[in-house]
């Protein structure tokens, strides 16, 4: 199993925000949350890996 | 004591012009004696080409405006001779602290890589950087340079002809007429010679405004970089603490759009602002106010014919990342050795076409950072800003959203990427960051610089490779600079220009940027080169 990366991780990363941000713009607040539903599924997915998804889940957590 | 920018520093005088019977032409006129104008005037005449510079005014601009010059602008100012004053008045800073709520989340280093001899950033206030380029023009015509400044001279109308321009200017006096070979309109983001001449100047406006206060105090805080994102003292806005010479602050707020200007603007309501973000007995005096609200927008060509649009004029940009007058002189830089050389007839005017491809290029680069700066800071719908406080809140905890905040992409220099210029890239192991289009980084050299050495000229820079001590195309001359690897103990010459490569031969234009480069010399295409980096081929 490996482990959840927190380290910068994404070539790109003011391109692949603003595609991100470019992606919700058309959207009502309702179909904007439903896509962000959707990606973290097609995400969760693409890692497949159980442990590294439970440490993700935690690590999203609000912190005390 | 009066302030720098009260006191007049180019009087109004009546010039032999306002009376000759004909109008006088002369090789080239700049509108605007701000940053941008002083420094293309600055560098025609270390040229000897005689240079005309209008300005309404007759003071450097009120208040401190721009404050945050970058590593590639005082390098171009050093070659510009006005370099190091800027550097030893103004502020240096590395550290920058990013706020989120009533928190600090993290702490950046710029960690500004050793072995240039500017560094990467300084802080200091517009009315300095001004002052310091007409301390440069007095400078020169005390060498007897043929450069000259009209204050309180309002361009009214602009004719544009195929060969020149025909000006009609206002003075205290009343009006006269003058001609210019070459017109170059620095005359900000407002340019009344855009409007003259009816040029277009779309882009996007954001609705938003800010507050500057610049206040002078004692205060402890170090020279950093604070940004807050939503702090209590300005609930659902931004703010910002940065550092300028003498005890001044630069404070700024995020307001939002639906406010009262004038209301704002009150010493009283300043006075609540400050008071709330340093505490109740913070001691200062108000040195400068001013809102502003801004735009992302270029012109669709800087060059319309003998008019040549440069800095504001012809690109304005959000305030977020210090690109504006930052990119304004890389614009002169550009484009006075080009202009140079149409004019002495060493090279096509298709040479100056060149200037559009190029510094369009760096407009839009600039204008896509400040631009996604701007989205960040003001989050302009409910999931931009769900998003946003997503990348804060988790930027605390982890390292990998650090990237991700934006409050301000600093500004680099530009690489002319895909440049008629540039020749293929033909040296093999050779460093990304020198490749054809890119502007030279520096090297020390013992006790002495690499870019110096590189100015106002075409330069053959060879490192551990044989070549002839100069050539000549076609007019222009080139001079060879020989290095070895050895030149430099810190290595930095060899990572920076040679990679893996044993040895090199680079092709250096006046302004400091790569034309070609390859392994060792070859006459015919260096030749070549030099023909292609002058729009010959």
């Amino acid at each position: 199993m490996s482990e959840l990366n927190l380290t910068p991780n994404i070539d790109g990363a003011d391109d692949f925000y603003a595609e991100l941000l470019a992606a919700h713009e058309p959207l009502s607040k309702e179909d904007s949350d439903a896509l962000n539903a959707r990606l973290i599924l097609v995400l969760a997915n693409h890692i497949g890996d159980r442990g590294v998804l439970s440490a993700a889940i935690e690590a999203a957590k609000p912190k005390a | 004591m009066n302030k720098i920018f009260e006191v007049p520093l180019y009087r109004y005088e009546r010039s032999a012009d306002q009376d000759a019977s004909v109008p006088v032409r002369h090789p080239v006129v700049v509108i605007g004696a701000g940053p941008i104008g002083l420094a293309a005037a600055i560098d025609l005449a270390q040229s000897d080409i005689p240079v005309v510079i209008l300005d309404d005014n007759d003071k450097v601009s009120f208040g401190s405006r721009a404050i945050c010059f970058a590593k590639r602008p005082l390098e171009i100012l050093d070659r510009l001779g006005c370099g190091h004053e800027m550097v030893e008045k103004g502020v240096e800073w590395d550290v920058g602290k990013v706020f989120f709520d009533d928190r600090e989340v993290y702490r950046f280093d710029l960690l500004p890589e050793d072995g240039h001899e500017f560094p990467a950033f300084i802080n200091l206030q517009q009315y300095y950087f001004e002052e310091y380029l007409v301390n440069r023009v007095r400078e020169l015509q005390g060498q007897g340079a043929p450069i000259e400044i009209r204050g309180k001279n309002r361009v009214e109308a602009i004719g544009s002809h195929d060969d020149h321009v025909r000006l009609e200017i206002e003075t205290p006096e009343g009006p006269y007429t003058m001609e210019a070979d070459w017109l170059i309109a620095c005359d900000g983001a407002g340019s009344p010679t855009r409007r003259m001449l009816g040029l277009d100047f779309v882009g996007r406006v954001f609705e938003d405004n800010f507050l500057i206060a610049d206040v002078i105090m004692e205060a402890n805080f170090p020279s950093e970089r604070w940004f807050w994102f939503d702090p209590p003292f300005n609930k659902g806005q931004s703010a910002l603490l940065h550092k300028q010479p003498d005890d001044v602050w630069r404070i700024d707020f995020q307001l939002g759009w639906d406010i009262d200007k004038d209301e704002e603007l009150k010493p009283e309501n300043i006075d609540r602002r400050l008071k709330a973000m340093l505490g109740e007995d913070v001691q200062y005096e108000l040195e400068w106010s001013s809102i502003y609200t801004f735009q992302c927008r270029r012109m669709e060509k800087f060059r319309h014919g003998r008019v040549l649009f440069a800095g504001d004029a012809a690109h304005q940009v959000s305030p977020f990342g210090a690109r504006g007058a930052n990119s304004g002189l890389q614009d002169t830089d550009n484009l006075i050795w080009k202009l140079k050389l149409v004019m002495e007839g060493k090279a096509p005017e298709a040479l100056l076409e060149t200037y559009d491809s190029e510094r369009i290029h760096g407009a839009d680069e600039n204008i896509l950072n400040s631009t996604r700066s701007t989205d960040f800071i003001t989050p302009k719908s409910e999931m931009s800003r769900i998003l946003r406080d997503a990348v804060l809140d988790l930027s605390e905890h982890y390292d990998f959203a650090r990237p991700l905040v934006n409050s301000g992409r600093l500004s680099v220099p530009c690489t002319y990427d895909g440049s008629p210029l540039n020749s293929a890239d033909a040296l093999e192991g050779g460093p990304s960051r020198t490749r054809p289009g890119s502007p030279c980084p520096d090297v020390p050299l013992g006790d002495d610089y690499l870019l110096p050495q590189l100015a106002n000229r075409f330069t053959l820079l060879t490192i551990d490779a044989d070549a002839p001590d100069e050539f000549e195309e076609d007019g222009i001359k080139v001079e060879r600079l020989a290095l070895s690897v050895t030149d430099d103990k810190t290595l930095a010459l060899k990572q920076r220009y040679l990679g893996t490569a044993d040895s090199a031969v680079y092709l250096i234009r006046p302004d400091q940027h790569v034309a070609a480069r390859r392994d060792i010399w070859n006459e015919t295409l260096f030749r070549a080169a030099l023909r292609r980096a002058t729009a010959k081929e």
